[in-house]
């Protein structure tokens, strides 16, 4: 006798049976991917100065270590310093030449946008040597202001990028209309196209933002005495396997992990909206 | 007239910053950098003559040719092996998980993309290193009766890499097939093609353009990577950004770490150019 229970029960079984070569993968795949950070952040709450097996925690004490450290503090002081600087000014630069490509008359200016966007297909190790070598010749001590210089070639193409492809012609309509009652360019510019690219800019900002807190290689070139966090980390990696380590490397990938999670809602809030 | 030159005049004014920035900090550096791979360093000092002499060490030393060797290696292994890996994933969330759950598995799919880029690497070692997570499953299993270790070589720097690029391929590879209307894959079953046919003949076709695309910014950034290698790859090997850094960091040649930049530039635009073919021909 089959009661409708049962028939459920086989359906979902021969079901799993036929979907088990994909979940088997899934999960291989899965913990190919998580292997590494479980261990890094399990690890960071590890007692003794070996973060290998056996686990002998849990200990907060290399946190409590991490931010003890005044030379980890600044670094990451710095690295937010760079990050925000960096971005402004990429998104603002971008911005500016996307209106100017988008709306007004420029000839060539497909030859511009080549110019523009050409840094987005060089190696950043590259673009760090390239730099390097330059500051050098001109006598331009390394700094963080030549870090940012640096963060701000490699983000600015990639606002650029993103706010040229968001001018629809929607836009020009509104901007249009603003014009006809009126409105100047610069008015026009403030008070219409950017509010109406909000979305976009903000999007702009926040991804340079990222690039900018995880840019190992620039950094490490072109800087001196302070350095991002990213370069510090580096530093510390010469001391081999060492809790300490797990425990910033966590701290970053919990930051940032909250920080895309709260982008997630609020971007899938205004687009509900 | 009057009033269109005004605005041209107030575009190129707007455009200039970002323009200016581009050429002052991207252009000029690269020919710089150009114009330091055919000068010298003479002992300590800078002998500005132009001469191809970095570029014929760099063929004749089996050091500098060797590390390109083996980038390139590295790189076509572990393009093709995060190709692998990354479809067959991206093909199962996007066909075969419901659509609401969708959006989760990928969020959990490129979550390791959070920590730091030298953290991933790191923690790659204390898997993969002497008496780390897998040389301690051995011995607890018993397959081995002493630590082992899987760090420092090739082998841990393709791992490192093919974790990070099988998050990136992945996603890639899901936005292309989400993009293929269902309606593709039914049409080919009612017209008598098997799964396997219809995805032979009809989904790899179409999704082979992004999957170039994708293997494409894989290659550019693994060979031009210098933080993977140099933190799992041990120094029995080296790949050609770690030797460029030595160039710099010991010697301090910024001639031949040029033109090994430059070298490096090249096989990535000789690249470039042959997807750029293949993708065009397919496009025909």
């Amino acid at each position: 006798m089959v009661t409708p229970n049962s028939r459920v029960g086989v359906m979902a079984s021969s079901r799993l049976f036929r979907n088990f070569p994909a979940i088997s993968y899934v999960v291989l795949i899965y913990g190919f991917i998580f292997l590494p950070v479980v261990v890094l952040v399990l690890f960071s709450f590890q007692d003794s100065r070996i973060p290998i097996p056996p686990f002998d925690g849990p200990s907060l004490k290399w946190y409590g270590a991490i931010l003890d450290d005044r030379r980890m503090m600044d670094a990451l002081f710095n690295s937010v310093t760079v990050g925000l600087l960096s971005s402004m000014v990429s998104v603002v630069l971008g911005f500016l030449a996307a209106y100017s490509l988008a709306r007004l008359n420029i000839p060539g200016a497909r030859f511009f946008q080549g110019l523009l966007i050409a840094p987005l297909t060089v190696s950043y190790l590259i673009i760090a040597m390239g730099l390097l070598i330059t500051f050098t010749e001109l006598g331009i001590p390394k700094s963080l202001l030549t870090v940012g210089i640096g963060h701000v070639v490699i983000n600015m193409p990639l606002c650029f990028a993103i706010l040229y492809s968001q001018m629809g012609e929607h836009q020009a309509n509104v901007e249009r209309a603003a014009r006809d009652l009126g409105a100047h360019d610069l008015q026009v510019m403030l008070l219409v196209s950017v509010p109406m690219l909000w979305p976009a800019l903000f999007a702009s900002f926040v991804l340079s933002v990222t690039f900018s807190w995880d840019e190992f290689i620039i950094a490490f070139m072109v800087s001196r005495f302070d350095v991002t966090l990213p370069v510090e980390i580096w530093s510390m990696l010469r001391s081999g396997l060492n809790p300490k380590t797990n425990a910033v490397g966590s701290l970053v990938f919990m930051v940032s992990f909250v920080v895309v999670l709260l982008l997630d809602v609020l971007i899938s809030r205004t687009r509900r909206l | 007239m009057q009033a269109l030159t005004s605005r041209s005049g107030r575009g190129w004014a707007l455009l200039a910053p970002a323009l200016l920035w581009t050429v002052a900090f991207f252009f000029m550096p690269l020919v710089i950098m150009g114009a330091y791979s055919l000068w010298q360093r003479v002992g300590m000092r800078l002998v500005r003559t132009v001469s191809g002499s970095n570029y014929e060490q760099f063929l004749a030393k089996s050091y500098f040719l060797d590390s390109l060797i083996n980038s390139l290696e590295v790189t076509a292994i572990v393009t093709v092996v995060s190709v692998l890996l990354a479809y067959p994933l991206a093909w199962i969330l996007a066909v075969r998980v419901p659509t609401r759950w969708q959006h989760i598995a990928l969020i959990l799919a490129i979550l390791p993309f959070w920590t730091s880029y030298v953290v991933r690497s790191y923690s790659w070692l204390l898997v993969l290193s002497e008496g780390g997570i897998i040389s301690n499953f051995l011995l607890d299993v018993g397959i081995t009766d002493a630590p082992v270790s899987f760090a420092n070589n090739r082998g841990a720097t393709v791992v490192g890499f093919v974790h990070f690029f099988v998050m990136l391929l992945t996603l890639t590879i899901y936005a292309n097939l989400v993009q293929l209307p269902e309606s593709y894959r039914k049409a080919a079953a009612d017209l008598g093609a098997g799964p396997v046919r219809s995805f032979i003949h009809v989904i790899l076709p179409l999704t082979l353009p992004g999957v170039v695309v994708g293997a494409f910014l894989t290659f550019v950034l693994c060979i031009g990577d210098y933080i993977t290698p140099q933190i799992l790859g041990g120094n029995r090997e080296l790949l050609l950004p770690q030797t460029i850094m030595l160039q710099i960091s010991r010697r301090s040649d910024f001639p031949m770490a040029s033109a090994l930049a430059m070298i490096l530039m090249m096989v990535i635009s000789i690249v470039y150019v042959a997807c750029a073919r293949w993708l065009k021909l397919d496009r025909v």
